[in-house]
């Protein structure tokens, strides 16, 4: 039974892909199977949560060759939640696409390369070997290389190199980590090496080695000050390509950091995870001081995924700095907790900016407009998860904040909860003034945009606005049913601190 | 051999960085090739040099006959190899893409989307 809900959510979009390729003319089939194949993935995202929740972790192996040599897949509660998300993100923006994407991209295989791209997410989240980690990285970077520069429009094409090359310098040095690290242990089953590292008298070359993957993943992640290739990059490609991105890819790179540095890299926490903290306490302000400094509607949200990256690890680095159990697990629950309120309201602010541009013709705050007066609904839309971003309650921002400024003050890392305190005001600093700007200033004319002002087309409105208010109204639920998505991440991460379970399930016996 | 390996490991990281901080983005490819090629050697050193016997194990045979070569890293590399090549050849594409659209060489004259 496991194993077939652990290969599924990677068979489910290779296959949706494969058959869109092999009927590639056919773009009314291409949008159909989309839709199919992302709301499968999301179904059997959901059977696999609940399938780890009733039975703890799972493992298989690939090839049926025993652990530290098969292909070892694992789902903890921590990865089955991101594959859920994954699959929440994936439907919003198929079905956005159907009412947003151009006919040209639509005809040179954007469906297809969508669903490549959530095989290498979910490949990411379920693999439990570090070399296919960085297999499933590179087909998720390929797809995504190609869905950035799709169209072939100049700012795309300039964004594109410059996210090509450091997603390709992250690339070789996780490699030469990879090399490195298997040079030392022999073997690269994390599971195994968990083990292996443990039993280590090397501890300066391990952590030598950990700060590579902290630089390979940290360039992912966009991590200060790694992050230079975010903003440059994320406002380029169509609104529902960016909302992908936004929702997905730099929280592979967290979920690659917190699994890491909880399951191998433990020996010298006093170090590395104080780094960490310190990192994301400049990552949360570098990243709300640039999206201050910024008019355009798209360049603004993508200095806050930055910002938020921060809130991501601080949980990661306050678990590793503190000797009491409960507080490690209430930090690492909270982490949890940030990615998935960041990923549903990213990806719906982002959906929302493409609306908006479709509205006012432009992304520049200063040339929007009136938005309140001719879409009320859409106003009240993108509210919800505006404020939820500022951490207001009782939306879904307001509980991951609450834990993880908990934890820091339990562990006393008083700094960094203030300087989360401060990034949340100014994060409210500007959302109040892109709704100042497009939503509640009056209608300006309209002579300045980039391209005519289009109203949404009546049969098109539906299908834009189905995904964005779905979303809403999933943090809205998040948010009222905080007790329960807490009790959820708090268990996953009381799993990402028992390492023994986890290696257990993949090498089997006692240690 | 693993010292020799090991510096030209270093020459190949530092041309390939020198390469990429050039003001050009065909010499930035050069860069990334040379440094995915360092990386390569990397694992193929750090895998350990072994001469000796195939890792293959004779007929009615339990074991491969010592001293023989670990072929996990030759694996690894080959993989690499080929994800890199995939990856070359649309950068190289790319980049071209960028070199037609921009009519320059130079990343600094590549300003439209940031400021």
């Amino acid at each position: 039974m496991s194993d077939v809900l652990l290969v599924l959510p990677l068979l489910i979009p290779l296959t949706t892909a494969a058959v869109s390729l092999l009927a590639w003319r056919r773009t009314g089939l291409h949008r159909v199977l989309a839709v199919a194949g992302a709301a499968a993935l999301l179904g059997a995202g959901l059977v696999l949560l609940a399938f780890v929740w009733g039975n703890g972790i799972c493992a298989t192996q690939a090839g049926a060759w025993p652990a530290p040599f098969g292909i070892t897949l694992v789902a903890d509660l921590f990865s089955a939640i991101m594959v859920v998300l994954a699959g929440v993100v994936g439907l919003a923006v198929v079905l956005f696409s159907l009412a947003s994407m151009d006919r040209g991209r639509e005809a040179f295989g954007y469906y297809p390369l969508v669903h490549v791209l959530l095989l290498g997410v979910c490949g990411s989240f379920l693999t439990g070997d570090l070399f296919n980690l960085y297999v499933w990285f590179e087909v998720m970077l390929m797809a995504s290389f190609m869905l950035l520069v799709l169209g072939g429009e100049r700012p795309q094409i300039h964004g594109g190199i410059k996210y090509v090359t450091l997603n390709l310098v992250s690339s070789a040095v996780f490699l030469a980590a990879v090399g490195i690290l298997y040079g030392l242990t022999g073997t690269l089953n994390m599971a195994d090496l968990a083990r292996k590292l443990d039993r280590m008298d090397q501890t300066a070359t391990v952590t030598a080695v950990a700060m590579l993957f902290l630089v390979a993943f940290g360039i992912k992640a966009a991590v200060f000050p790694l992050f230079f290739w975010l903003p440059a990059s994320y406002h380029t490609p169509p609104g529902a390509v960016s909302a992908l991105f936004a929702g997905l890819l730099t929280k592979v790179g967290v979920y690659a950091l917190i699994r890491v540095f909880t399951l191998l890299f433990v020996q010298e926490a006093g170090f590395t995870h104080l780094l960490i903290l310190v990192l994301s306490g400049l990552t949360m302000v570098t990243g709300v001081l640039g999206a201050v400094a910024q008019q355009e509607f798209r360049r603004v949200l993508s200095f806050h995924i930055i910002s938020q990256i921060g809130y991501m690890i601080m949980g990661l680095g306050l678990a590793g700095l503190t000797d009491s159990p409960a507080l490690a697990t209430l930090a690492l629950a909270g982490s949890i907790f940030y990615i998935a309120h960041h990923i549903i309201v990213k990806t719906n602010l982002f959906l929302i900016s493409s609306v908006a541009r479709r509205l006012c013709g432009t992304f520049e705050l200063k040339r929007q407009g009136g938005l309140y007066q001719t879409q009320p609904l859409l106003a009240f839309l993108f509210l919800i998860p505006a404020m939820s971003l500022a951490g207001m309650p009782p939306l879904s921002g307001f509980f991951a904040k609450l834990s993880l400024v908990q934890a820091g003050l339990g562990i006393g890392q008083y700094a960094i909860v203030a300087a989360a305190l401060m990034v949340g005001l100014l994060t409210l600093f500007s959302m109040t003034k892109i709704w100042g700007e497009a939503f509640w200033k009056p209608s300006l004319q309209a002579a300045a945009a980039d391209a005519a002002p289009q109203d949404l087309v009546p049969r098109q409105q539906p299908m834009l606005l189905l995904p964005i208010g779905a979303l809403a109204v999933l943090t809205v639920t998040i948010g009222l049913g905080a007790e329960a998505v807490f009790t959820l991440t708090w268990r996953a991460a009381e799993q990402l601190l028992h390492r023994e379970d986890y290696i257990q399930t993949v090498l089997g016996g006692p240690s | 051999m693993a010292t020799l390996l090991a510096i030209i490991i270093g020459c190949l990281y530092a041309a390939g960085i020198y390469m990429m901080l050039r003001r050009s983005l065909f010499k930035l490819i050069l860069g990334l090739v040379l440094l995915s090629h360092g990386a390569n050697l990397l694992i193929f050193t750090v895998g350990g040099l072994t001469r000796g016997n195939p890792p293959v194990a004779a007929p009615r045979a339990d074991a491969p006959v010592v001293p023989h070569a670990d072929p996990l890293p030759q694996a690894l590399i080959l993989t690499a190899i080929v994800i890199g090549f995939a990856v070359l050849a649309f950068s190289l594409a790319l980049f071209h893409r960028g070199y037609q659209t921009f009519g320059s060489d130079d990343p600094d004259d590549l300003k439209v989307s940031d400021r």
